[in-house]
């Protein structure tokens, strides 16, 4: 932005996605971000829980009937798998941040790990959560 | 925070003068990422460990769960933590899917002005709990 109109320079943009075949690790990390992404938007749930207890005992009560209501129970089941995904996954690239797991099999089999860690917890929250 | 390769920074002064690379932020925004990364994770296992727990809680169960001092504290640490955190996270991906230089500065601003109302709202609304 700091450059004016005439020397404006045409920066280089990333290869968009869909020049490439899908393989399983580009497919996780978009999924990071959409996870990342659906998390963000995840907070308005949560600020409401936060702000409707501030509110009152009847703000409380609506909060927690649309949470209950089987759209509700939606969108806690996608938060839940997106909170867990967004995790492992997180974790998956804080070793890679440590110069480790960068050769393609075992990048493709962390994210293997990743994958069912993150459906394992996600189903061990849910059997909890009802049991 | 401030890396002392910061100050003269690791781009040619001419790539300085002309603009190009990260304006010198970008170090500090990716280690602030990895920071509330792992910050979350135990933020987060409390969070979920919390909400189980807190299933069919009435109105008076919950906010008498989250007045108690260490739920308070531990719930605001979650609202600063996630929130700076998706707070870059977004950042990064606006920036790398919206090309029109107008519309993108007015999403980061967006997105920033997004996430401090929302941290506003949700640490009053524990502090409201927490000393009523």
């Amino acid at each position: 932005m700091s450059e004016t109109k005439a020397e404006k320079i045409e920066r280089p943009l990333s290869p968009h996605l869909q020049v490439y075949r899908p393989q399983m690790t580009s497919m996780l990390s978009i999924l990071h971000r959409m996870t990342g992404v659906a998390l963000a938007v995840g907070t308005i749930l949560f600020v409401w829980l936060l702000v409707a207890t501030a509110s009152g005992e009847d703000a409380f009560n609506t909060f927690m009937s649309v949470v209950s209501s089987p759209i509700g129970m939606v969108a806690l089941a996608g938060w839940s798998f997106a909170l867990f995904y967004h995790m492992c996954n997180g974790v998956r690239h804080l070793i890679w941040d440590t110069g480790r797991l960068f050769k393609i099999q075992y990048a493709t089999s962390a994210g293997y790990i990743v994958l069912l860690s993150s459906i394992t917890l996600t189903a061990f929250v849910w059997y909890m959560a009802l049991a | 925070m401030s890396m002392k390769w910061e100050a003269g920074g690791l781009k040619s002064p001419l790539a300085r003068a002309k603009g190009l690379g990260s304006i010198s932020e970008g170090a500090d925004h990716w280690i602030s990422q990895r920071i509330t990364a792992i910050a979350n994770i135990p933020l987060m296992i409390w969070l979920v460990y919390s909400i189980i727990n807190m299933i069919g809680a009435s109105y008076y169960e919950f906010g008498a769960w989250l007045a108690e001092p260490l739920n308070a504290i531990l719930m605001i640490l979650v609202v600063l933590s996630t929130f700076y955190h998706a707070v870059l996270g977004s950042q990064v991906v606006i920036e790398d899917y919206i090309h029109n230089e107008g519309f993108k500065l007015f999403k980061l601003i967006g997105q920033k002005l997004f996430f401090i109302a929302m941290g506003v709202a949700a640490i009053f609304s524990i502090l409201k709990v927490a000393f009523s």
